[in-house]
């Protein structure tokens, strides 16, 4: 008798234990889910995203998120007046999860010009917020939501004119995570696409204003990710270690253009196809549209650098659309190999490979003033067209690009390398004694550029320090 | 002794400055018909001859103001006629932050203020219609607001920060004398609320086809309009009694009343 009781209490605990399990709600409608108390939203800065929701139970959740109107970098030399959420292009990261209220206070900074208010994809009812956010400079706005769809979704300005509010860079994403949160991965990053519109053509330096009628055009002068040509390369890189799982948050402020988001040498394992439920596998290339996002997920297997790029190609390799992720670790040469073999392959006729010429080079708007200027825009111009065989200390690659960096060859005769800058070079020289047979094809820049350019090579890495004028570059090029 | 003559051609001195003052620094305007982005009737708008002044209130001339009239000193103003970021740029009620430009426009002002302000020299705030019929002036011509010129110039502006810190008068003065109404500072208008913008510029569509269709037009007058969409919108986001650092004012008069 004793034992049956045992048992029985034993089964009801068990049972009771069970009903406990079970007592985690599950809501059919998001609407009717409770929240718990109150804390203040984490928001970040891009590339960083906020720590996940995980298992907490829906809050409400304060979110103050203020307005900046700033000067900024487009790229090196080129300056530009940038609308912000919080400060950054593309605006603070906010991570919530399906059932938060959000309460969301919108502060317009006292230095601001003009009005705004915020558009928020994520948000039920009309304008996205628009209507109840809109605030002068000097105030605040207070509005509240519930996130009844979870997803990754598009936040940005809808004050007259929309469309420049979102050029000069009002956008950024806002993530509503299920109930339990997105499973955890090994590392997260925030990047957004956005296009620029720029009174100057591509890389004319200065404080660039807006250009209304090319971004009534959609011909943009600038693609980028994350308010910068440099936002996500060399030390801005975003990194992970072999054998992790990465997850992007992409997004596409726009105005103009749509994306089509790749990463050279991945493949993406898991795709949430615009930011919703959806998943595809196995995806090379996820098309991103203005005012939309993705979030896409895979495991790095091999170390290097992995560039991220909008595959409309011209917008990453000529506009900006470039971003890096530095894999570190151990290769694994079941999955890729390297090179394996370099031998010759001698087609017929000359291989020599020559870019279609235009004959007006234009001259840069801000002709250089003095060496050290020289030696600023030099660089700049190095980094653009010479860096990638000649490398960023001037040493080269060996046996493919001969190096400039104490250079006999170089140091020589300054009108060869003019005339080579100019020309291009193709054939067998020997450089430090050692021999290389490759083509440099001519570079399409302007007698000032050259002149830069050049004069920055001669003064560093040990070369003799001439100077380089543009008149000089303008005797070759006349001979 | 001496006394008694002296103050009376003391109070003749002042008299007579502020006889000049009256209409020293305003230039006519000769009225005319336009037709605005967006009128009260969305059509052609007719301004009568006016006089406005030649540049916006500055520092100075407002510290003065606020001498003789205590009451809109900022530790007496009524809380209903002036938010707290009133005149923010004084250090107390007569005295004016160290690095303070006399010389600039006089910012943080709410309606009430400016308002009172005019109505003490015996002038009135500026129409809408009244002042966009003269900020669409260029140098050389009445309503310049086709030439690209004008408008790349207005929107750079409002692209530039921190330009209420500048001093008046360094703008070009424009067809009919008057400088400053673009480059500085906003202006508060004396109906700037009559123009209904709700915050939802899309949805503005609908209620007011002239005033927002040409956000969605593709044409010539584009660029005026995104122009004027900013300052409508601007106007649109602001209360009578906010105190706002981009927004100044400057006065304008009947002609009639300078006979």
């Amino acid at each position: 008798m004793k034992s049956i009781l045992k048992i029985l209490s034993i089964v009801l605990l068990l049972s009771a234990y069970g009903c406990f399990k079970s007592k985690k709600k599950v809501y059919t409608n998001t609407e009717d889910i409770p929240v718990h108390r109150e804390m203040k939203a984490e928001l970040t800065a891009p590339p960083n995203v906020p720590r996940p929701v995980g298992e907490r139970k829906a809050k409400k959740l304060i979110v103050e998120m203020e307005i900046l109107e700033k000067e900024g970098e487009l790229t090196d030399g080129v300056r530009y007046v940038f609308w912000t959420f919080g400060g950054t292009v593309p605006g603070s990261f906010i991570r919530t999860r399906v059932g938060d209220e959000v309460e969301f206070h919108l502060q317009n900074h006292p230095d601001n010009k003009l009005p705004h208010n915020i558009d928020l994809h994520a948000v039920t009812g009309p304008g996205g917020g628009a209507e109840s956010s809109f605030v002068a400079p000097g105030h605040e706005k207070v509005f509240s939501f519930k996130t009844l769809n979870p997803g990754l979704y598009v936040y940005h300005c809808a004050t007259a004119p929309v469309g420049m509010h979102i050029a000069n860079g009002m956008y950024g994403l806002i993530l509503v995570e299920p109930d339990g949160g997105l499973p955890l991965v090994d590392r997260e990053y925030y990047i957004m696409q956005g296009d620029f519109y720029t009174k100057g053509a591509n890389g004319e330096r200065g404080l660039q204003p807006f250009d209304m009628q090319k971004a009534v055009d959609e011909k943009a002068d600038y693609v980028v990710f994350n308010g910068n040509v440099g936002a996500l390369t060399g030390d801005n890189a975003i990194t992970a270690k072999v054998g992790e799982t990465v997850r992007l948050f992409v997004g596409n402020g726009g105005p103009g253009l749509v994306s089509s988001f790749h990463v050279i040498g991945e493949i993406f394992d898991k795709v949430h196809v615009e930011g919703g439920d959806l998943i595809n596998e196995n995806v090379q290339t996820t098309m991103i549209p203005a005012g939309g996002a993705a979030i896409v997920e895979f495991h790095v297997n091999v170390p290097g650098t992995f560039i991220l790029v909008d595959h409309s190609i011209f917008r990453a390799f000529n506009k900006g659309a470039l971003g890096m992720l530095k894999v570190e670790g151990e290769e694994n040469e079941n999955i890729y190999t390297g090179e394996q073999y370099d031998g010759i392959y001698l087609p017929e006729g000359p291989g020599i490979q020559e870019m279609p010429t235009t004959d007006g080079v234009v001259e840069s708007e801000i002709p250089a003033q003095n060496f050290e200027e020289q030696m600023k825009f030099g660089k700049q111009i190095y980094m653009q067209t010479c860096f990638a065989c000649h490398q960023a200390e001037g040493q080269g690659i060996p046996n493919a690009f001969p190096p400039l960096a104490k250079s006999d060859y170089l140091n020589a005769d300054v009108n060869r390398a003019i005339g080579i800058v100019l020309n291009g070079k193709t054939g067998e020289i020997t450089v430090n004694g050692q021999k290389y047979n490759s083509v440099m094809t001519r570079q399409m820049l302007s007698s000032e550029e050259i002149a830069n350019v050049l004069t920055y090579v001669y003064n560093s890495w040990g070369n003799n320090k001439t100077v380089v004028t543009s008149e000089m570059v303008n005797t070759i090029k006349n001979k | 002794m001496f006394a008694i003559p002296f103050r009376a051609v003391f109070v003749c001195l002042v008299f007579q400055t502020f006889g000049f003052a009256q209409t020293d620094g305003m230039a006519s305007i000769k009225g005319g018909r336009y037709i605005p982005l967006y009128g009260r009737d969305s059509s052609l708008i007719e301004v009568q001859d006016f006089e406005l002044d030649a540049y916006p209130v500055t520092n100075g001339q407002f510290l003065q103001f606020l001498k003789d009239n205590p009451k809109w000193q900022k530790s007496n103003v009524l809380k209903l006629y002036a938010d707290e970021n009133y005149l923010r740029q004084f250090k107390n009620d007569t005295t004016l932050n160290d690095t303070e430009n006399p010389n600039s426009p006089v910012t943080h002002v709410s309606w009430f203020a400016a308002k009172a302000y005019c109505e003490c020299q015996g002038k009135r705030l500026p129409t809408i219609d009244e002042w966009e019929y003269v900020a669409m002036s260029d140098e050389v011509t009445a309503d310049a607001r086709k030439k690209a010129s004008y408008n790349q110039k207005i929107l750079s502006w409002y692209e530039t920060p921190r330009t209420d810190e500048r001093s008046i008068g360094k703008t070009p003065k424009n067809y009919w004398g008057i400088y400053d109404l673009h480059g500085l500072v906003w202006e508060w208008t004396l109906d700037f609320n009559s123009v209904l913008i709700s915050g939802e510029s899309r949805k503005d569509v609908d209620r007011d086809s002239n005033l927002f269709c040409g956000s969605a037009a593709i044409g010539a007058t584009d660029l005026m309009n995104y122009a004027a969409f900013m300052r409508y919108a601007f106007r649109g986001s602001i209360k009578a009694r906010y105190s706002i650092k981009n927004l100044g004012f400057r006065c304008a008069k009947n002609s009639t009343e300078t006979l």
